[in-house]
């Protein structure tokens, strides 16, 4: 006896149909500034996915989602809108900056774990404040994350026209030490034969980026805190009842989403930029959120729509390149498919769930659902 | 001739996805009759009622008010055929005056002055006519609960209501206070209205309606007059087979004490305070029951045990003092002391209704170290059996640990918690409204499960609103009136009469008293609580 669609449908159905509604949306939208819509589309998917060096920059951008989208998707889990992801992101920089200015590190592996840690826990302590304010004061924690994005971009400022500018006319930091430089996939390939583009800045970090989905998927279903996080996130009552502290619960949830977020600077600060420039977070810590909007907040979901994202943003950039397309109106694709995966998608749920259950009425005797429940065990 | 009914419905059918909530339903309603509608939860009834209000559209089926054909889309077109409601949940306006609730959405004009004027007049009349006198100044929010509903019953006649439903409406009265609801009814038929009264207390049917009609899953089982029937018959025809009504139970062979709580004070983070100088003693092998009208402490007494509210005094489980206020008193703690608890909503804090069936038999336990993998990882498998095998003992329907909580009834939903509480083997089980929103048939499992447990020589602590429960499971009886326990009995030394006064506050319980007395201690105790 459910009372709803089956799970496949729900992950898969749902958001496949919202992408089709703002393909074609975007479709009428190009048509009407007088382009061809087909021409387009097969533009983006050329020059996203067409070539390694589209590839290279449709992976790079979907590692920076990943990291945005998995810290939403946690702190979602519990309750916790966080939307600070661009601040924390800015901050686990600085962080970034720091140690591999400041401390001569032998070895890229070395470097990567080290700025690691300092990322993740810069932008944990970055996350900490706005989460211990609603832990203990009750502030809205989509204030307060917000308010810390605007604080995060004044530290940065700050740090970079005064402490930690590189001499000369820009307010960026020195370039990195070169044992610091991670391999790009283009190093990597190389190794095993392949050849990859040396141009584009994907790197290293995706693959950290791809054990960090799998790693909170780990956390999220498997272990106790995740359990707990899942609990404090469906019913605070509830968990006070079991005996779950809430302020433990919201602490470590946004910890764990402002690490997450800030280890997104590994990927663009020391892997792709390779010293800390002005707004280097580039509002992918918004894009987060409709990244986990569109996953569903499951790890895995966050993996796709990642890479959907980093379709769109690289394909887009190839029609503001080789079409007469302004890159606003990319933004204004890119709105679409957050506006249609992420804000209407109830539009698309609820009609579909009455579609499904009109025909699951038709058999007179309901039986339990076997085929349901065990896609639910899925997760 | 027979008279036209005033309502007749025929053939009514409505399905909410794939649940059908009323099949074929054909009912007709004798004007200046009461009529009850009697049916376990989920049976259909308030759908029933919802579609003849016009908050839903039947699938099918048609509806006649005093034999004309009528189409009723929305509550506006309702009221127009002279229908009233009185919800479960009242629907006032908190800080506005009765006067202004009565008008509200019936104003004359645009100025407002000329229909306060005409309702105060329309008022007091009706208060003459049917012994509904209420304050028409005092605000919704300094009125006791029994004053409430006859504001909402004053609402629908003020609209012009000959048909009168009332959708469970003692559910939140003292006995009292429910007998002199029941005087009302009863002047408002003298005048020829027609009232359909939806319960599932087969005491009320019988006591003051003329004719009954049974639902059971989304179908009218029977239709009878009254007098033609009895509470056992009533209670089959609702189940669908034959039921104890009476709890069988031996008497108690209390032993050493478990529980002992001492000056018990709760104040709640409004500052209001819940508990007063609560003070009371359980043995193992017996059930203490708490008795009271919601709302008079009941719940933070259970909360403040359970180990999530703050509270002062003393309370030990076998002699041993439980930290009450510390950072380390929470749910977790008592469970380690051999507290259970089946909490008074299973709904909001028992369950968490999006989880499966085994991550919620976990839920409070999950640091059981039979339910742990490794340092890291739950053993999810070990608890889905272990959830499979307590669902069976439980006779949870379907025993599949794989679906989520909301997909059981409520009946299943109670007995996923109470599988999970009982068999922990606690010295003390904490339990309120065990059979809150459950079907009959499970009501008979619970209580078996729970003098089961009594009779393995466990305290246990109940609470519950039905006073019916009350009588029948508990072996020590104490009444709590706005934070404070009014008195203890033994139930085969006392009767309704006598708790139903304790429940409204009055300690005397040998003179007579009349249901003003009643009401204005509890008006007054509602105003303090404030």
């Amino acid at each position: 006896m459910t009372d709803r669609m089956p799970a496949w449908a729900d992950a898969i159905l749902v958001p496949l149909i919202s992408l089709i509604l703002a393909a074609i949306f975007s479709a009428i939208v190009i048509a009407a500034i007088g382009e061809n819509p087909l021409e387009a589309l097969e533009l983006m998917i050329e020059g996203a996915l067409g070539s390694t060096y589209g590839w290279g920059y449709t992976l790079y951008y979907a590692t920076n989602f990943m990291f945005t989208g998995l810290a939403v998707a946690i702190a979602f889990h519990a309750r916790m809108f966080n939307i600070g992801g661009e601040g924390q992101v800015l901050v686990g920089g600085l962080g970034v900056a720091i140690i591999l200015l400041y401390l001569p590190l032998p070895h890229w592996t070395v470097a990567l774990v080290a700025a690691m840690l300092m990322a993740a826990a810069f932008g944990a302590a970055w996350a900490a404040i706005p989460a211990y304010l609603q832990a203990k004061r009750g502030s809205h924690i989509v204030i307060t994350t917000i308010m810390f994005n605007f604080i995060a971009a004044a530290l940065l400022n700050w740090a970079l026209v005064g402490p930690l500018k590189a001499p000369g006319q820009e307010p960026a930091t020195p370039r990195f030490a070169d044992s610091t430089h991670l391999p790009t996939l283009h190093d990597v390939f190389s190794v095993i034969g392949i050849d990859w583009s040396s141009a584009a800045p994907a790197n290293v970090t995706l693959f950290v980026a791809v054990a960090a989905c799998i790693g909170l998927w780990a956390l999220i279903w498997r272990t106790r805190l995740g359990y707990e996080i899942r609990a404090f996130g469906s019913s605070e009552p509830a968990a006070r009842y079991a005996g779950i502290n809430p302020t433990r619960i919201i602490m470590v949830s946004m910890l764990i989403s402002g690490g997450l977020a800030g280890c997104m600077a590994i990927n663009n600060v020391q892997g792709e930029a390779e010293r800390l420039v002005l707004n280097a977070a580039e509002g992918a810590g918004f894009i987060g959120i409709a990244v986990a909007l569109m996953g569903r907040s499951h790890p895995f979901g966050v993996f796709l729509a990642a890479l959907l994202f980093g379709f769109l943003y690289q394909g887009g950039a190839e029609l503001a390149l080789w079409m007469n397309i302004q890159r606003e109106l990319i933004v204004v694709i890119q709105a679409l498919v957050i506006l249609f995966t992420g804000a209407l998608d109830n539009m698309i749920r609820m009609p579909l769930e009455r579609i499904f259950l009109t025909f699951r009425r038709r058999p007179d005797v309901p039986k339990p659902d076997r085929k349901s429940t065990s896609a639910e065990a899925a997760e | 001739m027979t008279p036209t009914p005033a309502i007749e419905l025929k053939g009514i059918s409505k399905a909410f996805g794939p649940v059908q909530a009323n099949k074929d339903i054909s009912i007709a309603v004798m004007p200046g009759t009461i009529h009850g509608i009697i049916g376990e939860n989920g049976a259909g009834k308030s759908t029933l009622m919802s579609i003849l209000y016009g908050f839903y559209k039947a699938d099918k089926g048609e509806i006649f008010i005093n034999g004309k054909k009528t189409e009723i889309p929305d509550s506006q077109a309702a009221i127009a055929a002279g229908i009233g409601m009185v919800f479960q949940h009242f629907k006032l306006v908190q800080n506005f005056t009765v006067l202004e609730n009565v008008v509200l959405g019936a104003e004359d004009s645009g100025l407002l002055r000329p229909s306060l004027a005409r309702a105060r007049r329309e008022l007091e009349a009706l208060a003459r006519e049917y012994e509904l006198s209420v304050d028409p100044d005092a605000l919704i929010q300094d009125i006791g609960v029994g004053m409430q509903q006859r504001v909402e019953i004053l609402k629908a006649l003020y609209r012009g209501a000959d048909i009168l439903i009332l959708d469970e409406p003692t559910g939140v009265l003292t006995p009292a206070e429910a007998d002199h609801l029941f005087r009302i009814l009863e002047g408002l038929k003298r005048e020829g209205k027609t009232i359909v009264l939806i319960t599932h207390k087969l005491r009320e049917i019988m006591e003051i309606t003329d004719t009954v009609s049974v639902m059971r899953r989304g179908e009218m089982t029977a239709t009878v007059a009254t007098a033609d029937t009895d509470p056992s018959q009533l209670a089959e025809l609702m189940v669908g087979r034959k039921v104890l009504l009476q709890v069988e139970k031996t008497p108690a062979q209390p032993r050493e004490t478990i529980l002992e709580v001492e000056n018990l004070n709760v104040t709640d983070d409004k500052g209001v305070h819940r508990v007063k100088d609560v003070s009371f003693s359980i043995r193992a092998g017996e059930i203490l029951g708490i008795a009271g009208v919601a709302g008079n402490g009941q719940s933070e007494l259970l909360e403040v045990l359970g180990g999530y509210e703050r509270g002062t005094g003393h309370v030990r489980i076998r002699g041993q003092e439980i930290d009450l206020t510390g950072a380390k008193s929470d749910g977790q703690s008592r469970r380690r002391r051999g507290i259970s608890h089946v909490p008074e909503d299973r709904q909001r804090e028992g369950l968490i209704m999006n989880f499966h069936a085994w991550e919620n038999v976990a839920f409070g336990y999950h640091h059981d170290p039979a339910y742990q993998k490794n340092a890291l990882f739950m053993n999810n498998a070990a608890i889905r059996e272990d959830t499979e095998a307590k669902m069976r003992r439980f006779d949870v329907r379907p025993p599949n640990p794989q679906l989520t909580a909301k997909s059981f009834s409520g009946g299943n939903q109670q007995k996923i918690v109470l599988a999970r509480e009982i068999e922990r083997n606690p010295d003390l089980l904490l339990v309120g409204q065990p059979t809150r929103g459950v079907d009959i048939g499970a009501i008979e499992f619970i209580h078996q499960q729970i003098v089961a447990l009594r009779d393995a020589g466990k305290a246990i602590l109940l609470v519950s609103v039905e006073l019916d429960e009350i009588m029948g499971l508990a072996d020590r009886i104490a009444v709590m009136f706005d934070g404070r326990i009014m008195g203890e009995r033994l139930p085969s030394e006392t009767n309704e009469r006598e708790l139903g006064l304790l429940m409204a506050g009055i300690t005397d319980t040998t003179t007579p008293h009349g249901h003003r007395e009643v009401e204005a201690n509890l008006a007054e105790r509602h105003g303090e609580v404030r």
